[in-house]
């Protein structure tokens, strides 16, 4: 056997159900990659004694049944992990040990995965480069001194650089896609309800989804599989029979209509992002797919609209931060109010504090209706506009970011143009409806660059399906030369 | 819009985040840009549109009023950064 690492999730999986290879074994290769690969920092925690000690259960008593049998998976350190630190990127929870577990990392360990650690992100899931959290920045393993996007940079990171077989991350505003487009890799925010949102360090509670990041198309459909179900601890779970995406995975696209929006042309992007959303429709219109221009006319208010909305809900979740229960307590300050002044200014980072104060600002008595209500009313127009389109077409194909990874820094001291990043993710968050990102191809700089399907409520079947013959078709392949280990 | 030094300082009271005067001059900064940024909202014509609270078309689940969970007094203190064997400890808030 050569390398374990270099397969696919589902491979691995295959390779265990056959007893090829032993659970052990392929924990050990991760751990062994995890230790030459300190350089990208895509991790927070390690936890590789209950790794070990879960994958030595397994083989003794393995059970060949389950998705993913004997599986090591890090994840997102935004999922709280039953006696496992959880930071979400930030000093304020630099020593936080839940005692519980988050539903959807609880649904993996179901089926028979095992934590192998906790992934760098920016911190509490804001930012789009990953240079926002606490434990420093996490690079791009597809070039030195890049970014690996974010917020779940550093699952991106470890993903790509085959530090983990799979993981999952967080989506906000384009957490998951952009970072995916980024690094090469498959990401997909679900359907708002579809994953159970309950035990997730909480950003923006109506927006935050949960989501599989993996190397193929196939791993993501096994990894929503694994994760997705009704929760009744999250109030907003959607009550429905799971679906066996894995298994329902083809690509017969045959008569499926694909829309293109024209408000996703926007002005100053590469050509290159242009031409390879041309070759995307090109792979769905030679298998049979009936290629539809459309209008989503309100796009350009999307990203207006998020930050209204998006810092309003973290400045009143991100209230419970005050010292007392859990988490970093400032020593300075003579009574209560100050400490808790204190505890925010010192735990909190530029960004965070940046974001709360726009929420608190935004719901402050005397703008809540020009701001937060008027935001609420063009995310209706937004979603109306998703409806509308769907009316005619069965997904849409847009690129995922209106650029290629960047240099680490070149952005930090600019909100905005960070925040443009996200112009093509941040719209089906508002909609709340299901959006994956698939590489296709590469800009003129050879960094990678990603195609994003958005699908109907509760169509993310389609748009696997979809991604399944991008992937196929494009013949993107990552050939990450490990650099980082020399 | 400009966000003014002493807007910053009001807001930040109410977020109970204490800043120095470099912070509050570069969130002055910044949150002038990003509020500028977002006033092109005004530009769509919203009177007649209803606002969306709510993605979901269900409303939100109550469930029964029992108790599920609880008796982890011990395990919750565990976190807290101030504490003795049954409560929370702040600084004294009454004189």
């Amino acid at each position: 056997m050569t390398d374990i690492t270099n397969n696919s999730l589902t491979k691995i999986v295959d390779l265990i159900k056959k007893k090829e290879i032993k659970s052990e074994e392929v924990t050990n290769a991760y751990i062994s990659n995890i230790e030459k690969g300190k350089k990208l920092n895509s991790y927070i925690t390690e936890s590789f004694e209950i790794a070990l000690k879960k994958s030595k259960n397994f083989d003794k008593n393995p059970n060949y049944d389950l998705l993913l049998p004997g599986i090591p998976l890090a994840v997102k350190d935004l999922f709280c992990t039953n006696g496992v630190k959880t930071t979400a990127g930030s000093k304020i929870l630099e020593n936080f040990v839940p005692k519980y577990e988050s539903t959807v990392t609880n649904n993996l360990w179901s089926e028979g995965a095992f934590l192998l650690g906790k992934l760098n992100c920016d911190e509490f899931a804001m930012g789009s480069s990953n240079e926002t959290s606490f434990f420093g920045n996490v690079i791009n393993p597809v070039k030195d001194n890049t970014v690996p996007g974010g917020s779940s940079g550093g699952s991106a990171s470890a993903l790509a650089a085959e530090l983990t077989p799979a993981t999952i991350g967080t989506d906000t505003g384009g957490s998951i896609r952009q970072p995916a487009s980024f690094t090469g890799t498959v990401g997909l925010k679900p359907t708002y309800g579809l994953c159970s949102r309950w035990g997730i360090v909480a950003f923006a509670s109506s927006l935050d989804q949960a989501g599989p990041m993996t190397q193929t198309v196939s791993d993501c459909a096994l990894m929503l599989e694994a994760i997705s179900g009704f929760d009744p601890k999250d109030s907003t779970s959607i009550d429905r029979k799971k679906e066996n995406y894995s298994k329902k995975l083809n690509k017969n696209i045959k008569g499926l209509k694909i829309g293109i929006p024209k408000e996703y042309r926007v002005d100053g992007m590469p050509n290159e992002i242009e031409e390879l959303w041309e070759k995307g429709k090109k792979i769905l219109k030679e298998e049979g797919a009936e290629i539809i221009d459309i209008s989503l006319p309100h796009t350009e208010y999307a990203l207006p609209a998020y930050y209204i909305v998006a810092p309003a809900e973290a400045s009143s979740n991100l209230a419970r931060y005050d010292g007392v229960k859990y988490g970093f307590r400032s020593s300075k300050g003579s009574n209560l109010i100050e400490m808790y002044e204190n505890t925010r200014s010192e735990g909190f980072g530029d960004e965070v504090k940046r974001r709360i104060l726009i929420g608190t600002y935004v719901l402050s008595s005397g703008y809540y209706d020009a701001y937060y209500l008027k935001a609420q009313k063009v995310r209706q127009l937004i979603k109306n506009d998703f409806d509308k389109a769907f009316l005619k077409v069965d997904a849409i194909l847009t690129p995922s970011t209106p650029s290629s990874a960047f240099k680490i820094g070149e952005k930090k001291n600019d909100p905005i143009s960070m925040y443009l990043n996200d112009i093509f993710t941040v719209p089906t968050n508002l909609a709340g409806i299901p959006a994956m990102s698939v590489p296709a191809g590469r800009d003129k700089n050879d960094l990678p660059l990603g195609l994003q399907l958005i699908g109907k409520p509760l169509g993310e079947q389609t748009i696997l399906n979809l991604a399944l013959l991008i992937e196929a078709k494009s013949s993107f392949k990552r050939n990450i030369s490990k650099w980082w280990e020399k | 819009m400009s966000i003014d030094k002493d807007k910053i300082k009001h807001t930040a009271k109410l977020a109970r985040i204490s800043l120095d005067e470099k912070q509050t001059e570069s969130l002055s900064k910044d949150l002038s840009n990003i509020f500028n940024f977002i006033e092109k909202l005004n530009k769509i014509d919203t009177e007649n549109v209803k606002p969306l609270t709510s993605i979901l078309d269900h409303t939100l689940r109550a469930r029964e009023d029992k108790v599920t969970d609880g008796g982890i007094r011990d395990q919750i203190l565990e976190n807290s950064p101030s504490k003795n064997e049954e409560f929370f400890i702040v600084p004294k808030v009454i004189e």
